[in-house]
């Protein structure tokens, strides 16, 4: 076990220079580049470049000048040598650091499983890949979300695969100031499957449970619900962008208990990711599925097949629809189907005013 | 008070009488087990001068009803099968419990009952919610026998407390305990060179601390607490955690490889894993503790805290038997950022004298 982290300390480091020196060429002026490369390469090509500088020649070692006089012009070039020195012995503590806690288990996990540093380090750097040049996300509405305390995000679901709800929550992660993370409430079917329910708790899921919603919203999470389910993620390309029925409206009993606002929340790009256009029903039912899509490259193109085809996303946060006052008519069937008509019912008309935004899915 | 502890040959029975008796609210303590004490927790009753009644189940009927007894202490329920196996353990904690309750039904002087549970009475399933109160029933009945049992008693206490509401009833749910010496099924699995766990899981798991777990029971004898409590340490560790933390490297095997394990280790007397823990190790449990603090006022140890405890009290972390020691972690880590540093800085001179 020593043996291997031993050897990616260095590897680490010595690659961690190297791509890091055209980044801050870059960054400074244009007659400084090659001094910067010079310095940060060490002092292999120190050579090339040693030999004007100590000619003097006062016109042709001009733009040299600053790297020969160092100790004088300490403002510029050192500091910033100096920095990138410390900052990238400060990242290979903090990776070192972080390997550490997770080979020891000195890091912690909440009452759900959530493990916020693993999440932070691992999960979401990889989402990101995906957030920002695959579907290129665009996320509006974001001061609809509370700075801190509840709130209950409710989202159309799409997809095939809940690429959605990943997406969500690094949307929601990454434009809210305080970076909240959000709790997203799964169908039993993930948390029955090994490695997924693994992945899904560590993430910050739970089961979709009005025990789990409650005290979770009472402890001021953010937490996300897709209350479609299977019926919208699994339903067919031509029934895009209409939502489905809306369960039994247990999120919205959630909510109203516990006083926290409902956002709706509204994701445009998810349909197109995964297009299904069939579904292997007997199949499905054999392997205790919802169902075994069929799109237009899956299962055709064998595993390519699981490629989703880069759509462009939009996410929207609606305006919070405060529960406080109707904390007492938790009980009260007809406040929950009202309330849970009007977040539908806000969800569909945000989709479509999305759309028009959009007209190229792939564009 | 006089009380009677019953599975007083156990681990928790017998420091209880132990704790009881020294205890200044307490005039006098009895035990009752099916089976003699052993070793050192003979040693600890004999200290403590506690008479040690032993008999079949059906013996504790006159232990209770000889005794002129304020209250019962019922530790006699077994977790995992014993010599007599599973037929043996069930006629004990159900017959013996039924008995048992019968005998205080008859004695109206008894005016307390203690009944020490588990959390295992809440099953463990993909279905259920993160966290369990007192209240969450469970969502499937659980497949091991330690489990069923533990519902079936926690019944047939209900049963005796509608029929004599004048005794203070106390049903304690005791999460897996963890100490310096406590010996239990999971704490030699922790003890393990090398762990094994269910591949792509990683339980929720708590512990509960068995000094506090053993503070609770006491406070639960002398003290009024009616009703039924979950006793655990807060927070939670995730299985691969508590494994890592206790130095040791985890082996993710298949389920049935699970099942193989646990015959394995049956076999060759590591203990017994029941279904319960089996399940355990793949869905995990997590229970709210927060009506026993505000009933008995104790915290007790949390989860991490008792499980470090337990680490440190066995020594799990010594050279030997440790694969991963957080000091050798700690040294190498502390030698890699020194040699980076060494020979950047030694690069940086270089770099400045040419």
């Amino acid at each position: 076990m020593t043996r291997p982290t031993r050897r990616t300390g260095p590897a680490g480091a010595r690659r961690s220079i190297e791509p890091d020196a055209p980044v801050r060429a870059g960054r400074s002026t244009e007659p400084d580049a090659p001094v910067e490369r010079r310095r940060v390469n060490g002092h292999r090509p120190a050579k090339d470049v040693t030999v004007p500088t100590f000619t003097r020649g006062d016109r042709t070692a001009k733009a040299n000048g600053r790297a020969r006089k160092r100790p004088e012009s300490v403002e510029v070039p050192p500091p910033s040598t100096v920095d990138s020195q410390d900052v990238w012995e400060q990242r290979i503590a903090d990776a070192l650091a972080f390997l550490r806690r997770r080979i020891t288990g000195r890091y912690d996990v909440d009452d759900f499983g959530f493990d916020p540093e693993l999440t932070d380090k691992v999960f979401y750097p990889l989402l990101r890949l995906l957030y920002r040049h695959y579907f290129r996300v665009e996320v509006s509405g974001v001061e609809n979300l509370p700075t801190d305390g509840s709130a209950l995000l409710v989202a159309n679901h799409s997809g095939t695969v809940p690429v959605d709800s990943l997406m969500l929550s690094l949307a929601v992660h990454d434009a809210t100031p305080r970076h909240r993370y959000l709790r997203l409430l799964a169908a039993d079917l993930v948390l029955r499957v090994p490695v997924l329910s693994e992945f899904a708790r560590k993430s910050g899921a739970t089961l979709a449970t009005n025990p789990d919603a409650e005290r979770l919203l009472s402890a001021g999470e953010l937490v996300g619900v897709f209350p479609e389910g299977f019926k919208g993620i699994g339903k067919h390309y031509r029934e895009r962008y209409r939502l489905q029925r809306f369960g039994r409206g247990g999120f919205v009993s959630a909510a109203v208990r516990t006083g926290a606002p409902i956002v709706p929340v509204a994701i445009v790009g998810a349909e197109e990711i995964y297009p299904i256009v069939g579904n292997l029903a007997p199949l499905a039912k054999v392997l205790g599925l919802p169902y075994v899509p069929v799109t237009p490259l899956f299962p055709w193109l064998g595993p390519l097949g699981l490629l989703p085809l880069p759509s462009k996303w939009l996410i929207e946060f609606g305006t919070p629809i405060p529960t406080a006052e109707l904390t007492e008519d938790a009980d009260d069937p007809i406040v929950v189907f009202n309330l849970g008509d009007q977040v539908r019912e806000t969800i569909q008309q945000t989709l479509y005013t999305l759309l028009e935004r959009r007209p190229d899915p792939f564009g | 008070m006089l009380v009677l502890v019953t599975g007083v040959s156990r681990y928790v029975g017998a420091h209880l009488a132990a704790r009881l008796a020294t205890h200044p609210r307490v005039r006098g303590v009895s035990g009752f087990d099916t089976v003699p004490p052993s070793g050192h927790l003979a040693e600890l009753l004999d200290r403590h001068d506690i008479p040690v009644t032993v008999g079949d189940v059906r013996g504790v009927v006159a232990a209770v009803t000889g005794g002129a007894l304020d209250a019962v202490a019922h530790m006699g329920v077994l977790s995992t099968p014993g010599v007599g196996g599973r037929p043996a353990m069930k006629e004990q904690n159900i017959i013996g419990t039924m008995q048992l309750l019968a005998a205080c039904q008859a004695t109206p002087q008894v005016h307390k009952l203690v009944v020490r549970s588990s959390t295992a009475a809440y099953g463990a399933s993909f279905r259920d919610p993160a966290v369990f109160t007192e209240t969450t029933p469970p969502t499937l009945v659980p497949r091991g026998g330690f489990a069923k049992d533990v519902i079936e008693i926690e019944g047939y206490v209900r049963g005796f407390t509608r029929r004599r509401p004048d005794v203070v009833t106390t049903v304690l749910r005791l999460a897996p305990f963890v100490g310096p010496d406590a010996d239990t099924t999971l704490t030699r699995y922790f003890a393990l060179p090398v762990v094994p766990t269910v591949l792509g899981r990683d339980p929720r798991l708590q512990f509960i601390h068995v000094d506090d777990a053993l503070e609770l029971l006491v406070r639960a004898v002398v003290e009024n607490h009616r009703g039924t409590y979950n006793v655990a340490g807060e927070g939670v560790l995730a299985l691969s955690q508590a494994v890592r933390r206790a130095g040791r490297v985890a082996v993710p095997v298949i389920e049935p490889g699970m099942s193989a394990f646990a015959a394995f280790s049956k076999a060759s007397g590591m203990g017994a894993f029941s279904h319960d823990q089996l399940d355990l190790f793949v869905h995990g449990r997590v229970v709210d503790n927060q009506a026993l603090v505000e009933e008995f006022g104790f915290r007790p140890r949390s989860t991490q805290e008792a499980f470090e405890d337990f680490v440190r009290g066995r020594d799990l972390h010594r050279p030997a038997f440790a694969a991963l020691r957080p000091d050798a972690i700690d040294a190498l880590e502390a030698a890699v950022l020194d040699g980076i540093r060494r020979v950047r800085s030694g690069r940086a001179s270089a770099g400045e004298s040419r």
